[in-house]
């Protein structure tokens, strides 16, 4: 991922991120390599190796996850203050998901609007731990971690009482720029950029995503906050 | 009513002090505690993140990852009913239906005066005498309507579970047939004692020069893995690596410790051969790990023991110390200075995925159960990323019994490519149910011979993620060759429907992903609606090729082999019994899953109504 992204070549991601280390849930950027599949985020790369992307193949199954994690939260486009700055929805519009695809699971999960200056909705949370990659790798903090298995599995804050008013997180920490959706928001600042004059309204994600992306990735070892990281 | 923990801080410091306070103990740290308290109490977690200086969170997030443990008061007594295709078919859905209306609660809930909650869980590996149970942990067979009205008026006198009957909690081995592996008369430390001696007939050949090159120590081993490889010993948890070439890597792979885990996850549902092994051969099982410590070098070796046989932990434990006290085990084994090996049992608590080696040693670590991106492997980068060799049950045994026999001798066993014996746990619709050892290359004809079956429509070789086959294909034979397995073979009788059997083990799997990658966690959740929606008759041809689509998402993007395999059951079952799914189906190309009337139901059950004015009427098109 980030030699082809160096190199100029976008790969459509979500868990990933240049800061952090990689650790390959989302599986948006599977790509193909000799034949075989595999996450191009956490796979070395290797001169000579024949990377597949860009294919209808690789991009319908790409359309299938979209749609799945769409289907697994509650995501509700037009009401959404992330709407046009929002990952998820950008990869929508730009692999072209017309339809639901699936049935929509509808989870009860309630918001959490304890903290003073932060609100956590975790409707639209498709448990990329960026949050928990950031709290404990830049902030030193561990707000976030994940709990329950399966299609349970979720998000949850450092705190007995559950609440993230109960947590040590601060608006100025990294957790608070990393959520590819609209989970993690800064209380009254919504819509401060018009719907329509945002971030992904003016291009697609995919001509985008280069100009963020290639940073050098922390070279650290694995990262104990995480899951899957070897 | 369980006490709450947090008023005990002296009881969880004897459980903290047990485990010196290691982090890596956490998982058994967190079992001994719900064993304590039935629950783990939020107060609980916060006192051990500071003990055990890892963030609150992260303790709850292990805790809420595996089934038996409880983040909330689950009721005095915990009744959880298995719930394989198995124990289906002895009927445990009418029991365990039985035993709510007795209790008067509701599946999955807690009775309102705290006293018991009843649920199902994934296969106990008691298929040979289900149906089964679990109640607070401890296994219970052969489940009958009176056993499970007797155990109800157990539960409602608050009888002591030390109190109940002991017949009720009798796990018979059921050995049906035996060979080289079950009948072998190998004494403790005889393959030891062999393995010392490989060299050169000289008992004092040993010195401390651990690891340089050209020493005895060296050369030792060094037959060891030889040994290993030529006798073609494969892995016996169903994917079949070369255990001498895995020994060898292990070996091979620096590091500054180096480690022997058996893996006694016995998950896949309809297998229970690792159970017997442990509770007639554990001898064998330790000798075989003790064997691998001597060839690849290790000091420490884990037995990561499912916790659906919690009951094996003392029994084992007791062995263990016998062989320590033998100098089978501990400092200086068999008077060999420098050969220092133990080992330490680890309880799992209610997690399939554990059962792949690399989640398993996250799991060791004290973590979320998550398998690991590969490559590395554990033979390099294995438990606290130290080169790791981990190995089935069946395997250590075998490795031990070929070092015994000899790589010549075991190979004549068995066929080309699979050497040696398999035992296979047998269950489903048969007289005799239990554990039959055969050579490699035995025909499913065979077995179902020998276990009396008759009228047999098909065989679910090596469990849900394994292989369906149909009559038609009966003169299959297990080994590598054909029809690989862990061991697991259910049979259905003609009056089966394969329909059924596949949709259980659907919902094994969504219980069971891990829910670490988005194809599989939501992936296995469509699969089971789409199942589910089938049965309900509501299932199209548009869903039959629907999960043919989803297979191959599954395939290409799932992260390990839960997901890849998560279609197969319905994929096969399809193959061979297609009549089965479309008897089912609607003549439409597509159906809504969403059913009107049935969103109604509720309000029918709040206003006490079913008349036909409740209802709405379907327009067939």
């Amino acid at each position: 991922m980030q030699a082809a992204l160096s190199a100029g070549h976008y790969i459509p991601h979500l868990c990933y991120h240049p800061e952090f280390k990689p650790h390959g849930s989302c599986k948006l950027c599977t790509v193909k390599v000799g034949g075989r599949t595999a996450a191009s985020c956490t796979m070395p790369a290797e001169a000579g190796l024949n990377v597949e992307s860009n294919i209808e193949e690789m991009n319908g199954l790409r359309r299938t996850l979209v749609q799945m994690l769409f289907a697994e939260g509650n995501h509700f486009c037009p009401s959404c203050e992330k709407s046009g700055n929002c990952m998820l929805q950008a990869l929508g519009y730009d692999l072209e998901v017309h339809t639901a695809g699936f049935r929509h699971l509808y989870p009860d999960r309630p918001v959490d609007a304890s903290h003073p200056d932060i609100l956590l909705d975790f409707n639209r949370c498709i448990l990329c731990e960026l949050c928990v990659r950031a709290s404990s790798e830049v902030d030193g903090k561990n707000v976030f971690a994940l709990s329950g298995r399966g299609i349970t599995k979720h998000l949850i804050v450092n705190a007995e009482s559950g609440l993230l008013k109960d947590t040590d997180i601060a608006l100025t920490d990294k957790a608070m720029q990393v959520c590819p959706v609209g989970v993690i928001l800064p209380k009254r600042v919504g819509f401060r950029v018009p719907i329509g004059k945002r971030k992904y309204d003016q291009r697609p994600i995919s001509a985008q995503a280069l100009d963020d992306a290639p940073r050098q990735a922390d070279a650290g070892d694995s990262c104990a906050a995480c899951e899957g990281s070897p | 009513m369980a006490t709450d923990s947090d008023r005990h801080p002296a009881d969880l410091d004897l459980i903290l002090d047990r485990h010196a306070c290691d982090p890596g103990a956490l998982l058994q740290i967190l079992r001994e505690i719900q064993e304590r308290y039935g629950y783990i109490a939020p107060a609980a977690i916060s006192y051990l993140g500071a003990k055990l200086n890892i963030p609150r969170a992260r303790i709850e997030g292990v805790a809420g990852f595996y089934s038996f443990l409880h983040l909330q008061p689950h009721g005095e007594y915990r009744v959880l009913f298995s719930d394989n295709i198995t124990d289906r078919m002895l009927g445990n859905q009418a029991l365990m239906e039985k035993m709510c209306q007795q209790l008067w609660l509701q599946p999955g809930k807690v009775s309102e005066d705290g006293l018991v909650s009843i649920n199902t869980t994934s296969c106990t590996g008691l298929c040979d005498q289900g149906p089964a149970m679990l109640v607070n942990g401890r296994a219970i067979t052969k489940l009958t309507h009176q056993r499970v009205q007797e155990i109800g008026s157990l539960i409602r006198n608050r009888t002591s579970l030390t109190d109940w009957p002991a017949d009720f909690f009798r796990v018979e081995d059921n050995i049906r047939r035996s060979g080289p592996l079950l009948d072998n008369s190998i004494a403790p430390g005889d393959v030891l004692r062999a393995a010392l001696f490989l060299s050169a007939a000289r008992p004092e050949l040993v010195e401390e020069s651990r690891g340089s090159t050209g020493s005895p120590r060296t050369e030792i081993a060094e037959n060891i893995v030889e040994a290993i490889k030529q006798s073609g010993l494969r892995g016996r948890g169903g994917a079949g690596f070369s255990t001498g070439l895995k020994w060898e890597a292990c070996r091979n792979a620096s590091g500054s410790e180096h480690y022997v885990v058996c893996n006694a996850d016995e998950g896949e549902p309809g297998t229970f051969k690792d159970r017997v092994l442990l509770t007639r051969q554990a001898d064998l099982v330790f000798e075989g790990m003790t064997l691998c410590a001597l060839a690849i070098g290790a000091q420490h070796g884990y037995l990561y023991l499912r916790g659906e046989y919690r009951y094996l932990l003392e029994p084992l434990q007791a062995i263990l110390q016998r062989r320590r006290e033998a100098n089978l085990l501990g400092k200086s084994i068999l008077g060999q200075s420098g050969f220092d090996f133990d080992i330490v049992i680890h309880l799992g608590a209610g997690a399939y995925i554990c059962g792949e080696e690399s989640a398993l040693i996250e799991s060791l670590e004290g973590k979320r159960g998550i398998p690991r991106s590969r490559p590395p492997f554990p033979v390099t980068h294995g438990y606290l990323q130290q080169p790791t060799a981990v190995d089935n049950v069946e395997t250590f045994c075998s490795a031990a019994l070929a070092l015994r026999m000899g790589a010549e001798n075991y190979c004549a066993i068995g066929t080309e490519k699979s050497s040696g014996s398999k035992l296979i746990s047998v269950s489903g619709d048969c007289p005799r149910p239990g554990i039959y050892e055969y050579p490699f290359g035995v025909s499913v004809r065979e077995v179902l011979d020998d276990c009396g079956a008759v009228n047999a429509r098909a065989v679910q070789v090596s469990g849900p993620s394994g292989v369906c086959v149909a009559e038609s294909e009966f003169d299959r034979r297990l080994g590598f060759e054909d029809l690989p397995t862990a061991g697991a073979f259910m049979v259905f009788d003609d009056s089966r429907d394969l329909f059924e059997v596949a949709r259980n083990f659907v919902h094994f799997f969504a219980h069971e992903s891990c829910g670490f990658c988005t194809p599989c966690r939501v992936g296995t959740s469509m699969l089971k609606q789409t199942m589910d929606k089938i049965a309900a008759g509501h299932g199209t041809q548009y869903d039959l090729n629907e999960i043919e689509r989803l297979d191959k998402v599954l395939q290409t993007s799932s992260h390990c082999g839960l997901g890849r395999s998560a279609c197969n059951p319905v994929l096969h079952t399809l193959k061979h019994f297609r009549p089965a799914y479309e008897t089912r189906l609607k003549s439409l190309d597509f159906e809504p899953a969403f059913d009107l009337d049935g969103a109604l139901a509720r309000a029918r059950q709040m206003t006490g109504r079913d008349d036909a004015g409740a209802h709405l009427k379907t327009e067939e098109i």
